[in-house]
């Protein structure tokens, strides 16, 4: 690991001065990708901004069927939240399998949006709840806010300061691991409120996550996994590496999108 | 047998420095003035060096210097070698390539160390590192085994044409090739066993001091055998000779034998100590440990197993093409050769087998032995070709294994082993009535009704340990002799030190060792201590790998304890007025048989080195020694018995049961040993569904560096496990003891794809059986 300086931000207007401040500096909510890439010496920020104790980032409520989720809230606590389990059980079951015990406690919903892994769980769910994401300039909706492989819409001095969604009907979330890194290699979350279906598949799109639009379609008028069972996915928009190839995964995404069907409350 | 005897499940003494972090690690050591050390890798499988600037990195903050492999070769270090030379059956020696321990004119793989930077602090010298600027010119690059031995194939080194390192073979070939033509039924099968990356938890690390008062030298060292190291540090690479050199192993977190060989980290930090007058210290990161640790196994075969008409079985044919890489580590060549051929007769009388075993180079880390070394390569082929011939002839496994069994002991195997003892039907029977194979189709009927794919596999495995006698391995190509040596010291209050020869990197020998001089002398465990890994400490010894530590290095003991034991009861004897053959000894105290005459054994110490009242004639002290050179290899067998259920939407395969029956003959403590059985099935299903190192085809790199792409074996991955003992004693050592340490890594991956094939219903399976794979062969055919 190159050296780097690290500052703990009590406010997000301080958190954006200091990296504008800095030479080459970066946000910090977790690190649980970022330090370990340092670590390898694939990333070298002069400075370090942690937002994980920025009162105003933390908390999770859920005020009738509006649920907001503070960008610093971590993964353990999105789990732990007994509201937001009964609001929204598929994100509590994404939180209850995400990672583990370490990267619960350290990892954070904003940490994780702002880097849009492809193989992360929350923008799947994000997709498919429709979420609104906030942050220190403005609000967007989730599907303008990811934008491919590692891409958001964030500007540099940007910071996801919190989500918000309608609390769904009925939500699961089903994912398969990779076998080496336990990332998804394709993950499925599935929302239903009235009428109005949207799946969110992660870990699979060779451009990140995906919303799968023709299963929303066959699910909406029909919510069970029967209703998806003939349809497919085209390999040739999915991922491929040494772990699954493109017709794999596009076999796990409906696999796991059943799954997501039968397992949602 | 005491509380703390031979048989006992004594809680291991050194667990309490390891699991409170009071362990001491090469890495924990810090010497005044000591530096730190970086080196300058190959990012290229295959490249000339057109050469290295240097000056920037020199000029940097903190640097002290930065040495290469020009200036290694000036000073006279000689090339890492290959200790055991292996012959072509055309009767011409190996042909073994020179490997620079910094590579001076080409690199060969990625991770080739170019040069080494020393500077105050590790980041600094790692800074440095990426600053040197080598000018490589790039060569094609090869890594695949069976395309190396091609025409027109990249060549790596002007020694071995072809890439061909040896054309060996074993057996009967005639005979052989008979037995398939008459044959009733022929099963035929190609095996690949996948390269693995070892992955220790301790990385490698060497702390090298050059002392110029003394002109001495030491090396602490991430060591399996210290000596050795010292051995050959001192004889084929000149650092310095034995008397300059001393090597200290201290406490060493796993090895699996990646810390067998001497590597050219250690060898360059003691001479880059005298270079820039500095201790150097070194410690390898993860990345560095995927990329230049030995890695293990890396066969392609092919096997044919001959029956009668009545499934006796007739002869084995094998060919085998094993990948050393880039370079021959120090016991490479044994590895596919006498660690692996010589186990093809599995547990079955075969009346011919011929193998024939051809070692390449290709541009990959170099491969060496890896837990189990050639033996696990040789039952995964055995056990399979059994499993599938059972399935081709309509009969149930354990029905063919059986009739094929040896049971006249000794037997005299046609590929040199001469198995001592062993009963293969209770471990079968064992196994089989623990796993309850009897209600396996009920099982596999419920599991259908869900979905699911159920199988069962097992695996009759056998193998070779302790290595043995020197004589042999000599006359086979060693370079070394495989005995262990042992000095028991009792000190004057009656404490006792063993110190050995062997060296304990996560076996427990501090406690087992323990437990023999206790049931011995009946005294307490915390009375005696284990000395091991300082060649200043401890006499010539061989290390620890290949399950030797207890047939052997405990054999070594025991010879010393009889001395000891000798000796004791004539001082005894002497000071009771009784007569020596009277003597025993029993919780502490030497007694005369039948009467009430006692002196407790701290009495006796002391008056051996009083020495007021000795036998006449009588040297004070007591502290004797012994070398133990085995008779014979030792013969661990057993049977492990997998059950998987296979989800065929996804191809995932979860154990749902793993059985084993192992007879590792005399036990000195069963928790030690289920917790090696433990691991090494661990490790064995790691290699049977998960562990793969992946090199790209073009550009040699090695694309499975991190565990973010190589799958290492996690709690949930597995079942607990079933473990059972049904021992015969070994008749060849004192102790009557087989080895226990690399049964699990052997047995398990062909119980282990055994199941899945059968779950499957195709023999098609190669290791690992990753999801995406079962799930591929599930949906084409």
């Amino acid at each position: 690991m190159y050296a780097t300086t690290y500052h703990k931000a009590k406010t997000v207007d301080e958190a954006v001065k200091l990296v504008g401040q800095s030479e080459s500096g970066k946000f910090l909510s977790g690190g649980m990708s970022l330090l370990p890439t340092m670590k390898q010496r694939l990333a070298a920020p002069s400075d370090l901004v942690d937002l994980r104790h920025i009162p105003e980032m933390k908390g999770i409520s859920v005020s009738g069927s509006e649920v907001k989720i503070g960008g610093a809230a971590t993964h353990y606590e999105i789990k732990e939240s007994a509201e937001l389990a009964k609001a929204c059980y598929g994100l509590h079951s994404m939180a209850s399998v995400l990672g583990d015990p370490q990267v619960r406690y350290m990892g954070t919903i904003g940490g994780s949006l702002a880097n849009n892994d492809p193989a992360a769980d929350y923008p799947a769910a994000m997709l498919a709840l429709d979420a609104t994401i906030h942050t220190n300039a403005r609000t967007l909706k989730a599907s303008e806010f990811f934008a491919g492989l590692l891409e958001t819409a964030l500007e540099d001095d940007e910071i996801v300061t919190a989500v918000s969604f309608t609390a769904p009907e009925k939500s699961g979330y089903e994912k398969f691991r990779n076998p080496a890194s336990r990332y998804a290699m394709c993950g499925v979350f599935v929302a239903k409120t009235g009428s109005e279906v949207r799946v969110g598949v992660t870990g699979a799109g060779a451009d990140g996550v995906f919303s799968w639009d023709e299963a929303a379609s066959a699910l909406s008028s029909n919510f069970s996994a029967d209703a998806i069972k003939d349809l497919a996915v085209d390999p040739g928009e999915l991922l491929s590496d040494l772990h699954g190839s493109s017709e794999y995964r596009a076999n796990l995404v409906k696999v796991m999108a059943k799954r997501a069907v039968e397992s949602a409350r | 047998m005491g509380i703390e005897g031979i048989g006992a499940r004594v809680q291991r003494k050194e667990d309490k420095r390891f699991i409170t972090g009071k362990g001491r690690y090469t890495d924990d050591m810090v010497v005044p003035g000591m530096k730190h050390a970086a080196f300058v890798r190959s990012p290229h499988a295959h490249a000339k060096i057109a050469g290295i600037d240097a000056s920037a990195a020199e000029g940097m903050p903190g640097v002290i210097a930065v040495l290469n492999g020009k200036q290694l070769t000036d000073d006279g270090i000689g090339n890492l070698i290959c200790g055991w030379m292996i012959h072509s059956k055309d009767g011409s020696p190996m042909n073994m390539g020179a490997w620079r321990p910094l590579a001076d004119s080409t690199v060969r793989y990625v991770g080739d160390a170019v040069a080494i930077v020393v500077a105050d602090t590790r980041s600094q010298a790692r800074d440095a590192a990426d600053a040197v600027v080598v000018d490589y010119e790039e060569l094609p690059a090869i890594v695949d085994p069976v395309k190396a031995l091609q025409d027109g194939a990249p060549q790596l080194h002007p020694e071995a044409k072809g890439n061909l390192i040896y054309d060996w073979e074993i057996g009967d070939g005639a005979a052989t090739d008979k037995a398939i033509a008459e044959a009733a039924h022929v099963t035929e099968l190609k095996i690949i066993n996948n390269r693995l990356v070892p992955n220790p938890m301790e990385p490698r690390a060497a702390l090298g001091h050059y002392d110029e008062a003394e002109d001495h030298y030491t090396c602490w060292t991430t060591s399996q055998n210290p000596h050795v190291a010292r051995l050959v540090m001192s004889a084929f690479y000149n650092v310095a000779p034995e008397n300059k050199l001393r090597v200290i192993a201290p406490d060493v977190g796993g090895g699996f034998g990646s810390k067998i060989y001497i590597y050219p980290e250690e060898i360059v930090c003691l001479w880059a100590s005298k270079r820039t007058g500095v201790p150097v210290k070194w410690v390898c990161d993860r990345t560095e440990a995927f990329l230049t640790d030995a890695h293990g196994r890396d066969h392609v075969s092919t096997v044919k197993l001959a029956f009668d008409a009545n499934n006796i079985v007739t002869g084995m044919k094998v060919d085998t093409i094993a990948n050393l890489g880039a370079y021959m580590s120090l016991f490479s060549s044994s590895v596919p050769t006498y660690l692996y051929a010589t186990l093809l007769s599995g547990q079955y009388n075969i009346p011919a087998i011929h193998a024939n075993v051809r070692t390449v180079y290709t541009n990959t880390t170099p491969v060496d032995a890896y837990r189990g070394a050639g033996r696990p390569e040789a039952t995964y082929l055995v056990e399979r070709v059994m499993e599938t011939a059972a399935r081709e002839l309509g009969v149930s496994p354990a029905e063919l294994r059986r009739k094929n069994f040896v049971r006249e002991f000794p037997h005299q195997t046609p590929v040199i082993m001469c198995y001592d003892a062993g009963d293969y039907d209770a471990s079968l029977k064992a196994a089989m009535e623990a796993a309850d194979y009897d209600g396996f189709p009920a099982r596999r009927k419920e599991a259908e009704s869900k979905g699911k794919k159920r199988g069962i596999g097992m695996s009759c495995y056998i193998e070779a340990c302790g290595i043995a006698p020197s004589q042999a391995v000599g006359s086979l190509g060693a370079g070394v002799g495989l005995w262990e040596s042992a000095e028991v010291r009792v000190n004057a209050v009656g404490t006792i030190e063993v110190l050995t020869g062997s060296h304990s990197h996560g076996q427990g020998h501090e406690t087992t060792f323990a437990q023999l001089v206790a049931e011995r002398f009946g005294v307490g465990l915390d009375s005696v201590s284990i000395v091991h890994g300082d060649t200043d400490k401890v006499q010539m010894g061989m290390g620890t790998y290949g399950s030797r530590s207890g047939a052997v290095g405990m054999s070594a003991i025991a010879k010393a304890l009889d001395k000891v034991e000798t000796k004791a009861k004539k001082i005894a004897a002497h000071l009771l007025e009784a007569d020596e053959g009277d003597i025993v000894i029993e919780n502490g105290e030497l007694k005369v048989a039948g009467t009430d005459k006692t002196l407790p054994w701290f009495q006796m110490a002391l008056a051996a080195y009083t020495a007021h009242n000795l036998p006449d004639g009588m040297e004070p002290g007591l502290k004797e020694g012994a070398f133990y050179d085995p008779s014979n290899f030792t013969f661990p067998a057993g049977c492990y018995i997998c059950e998987v259920e296979v989800d065929p939407d996804t191809g995932k395969t979860e154990i749902i049961q793993f059985v084993a029956a192992d007879d590792f003959g005399n036990i000195i403590n069963p928790m030690i040993v289920e917790g090696q059985v433990h691991g090494g099935i661990a490790q064995g299903v790691g290699q049977a569904m998960l562990e793969a190192a992946h090199y790209d085809a073009e550009t040699g790199q090695l694309i499975t560096a991190s565990y973010m792409d190589y799958t290492m074996p996690r709690a949930d991955d597995l079942p607990s496990f079933q473990v059972s003992h049904q021992n015969t004693p070994c008749p060849g050592n004192p102790l009557g003891i087989k080895g226990c340490g690399e049964a699990g890594a052997i047995g398990s991956p062909p119980a282990v794809i055994n199941a899945i094939t059968d779950a499957i219903g195709t023999n098609k399976l190669d290791m690992p059986a990753t999801p995406e794979k079962v799930w591929a062969l599930l949906h084409s055919h």
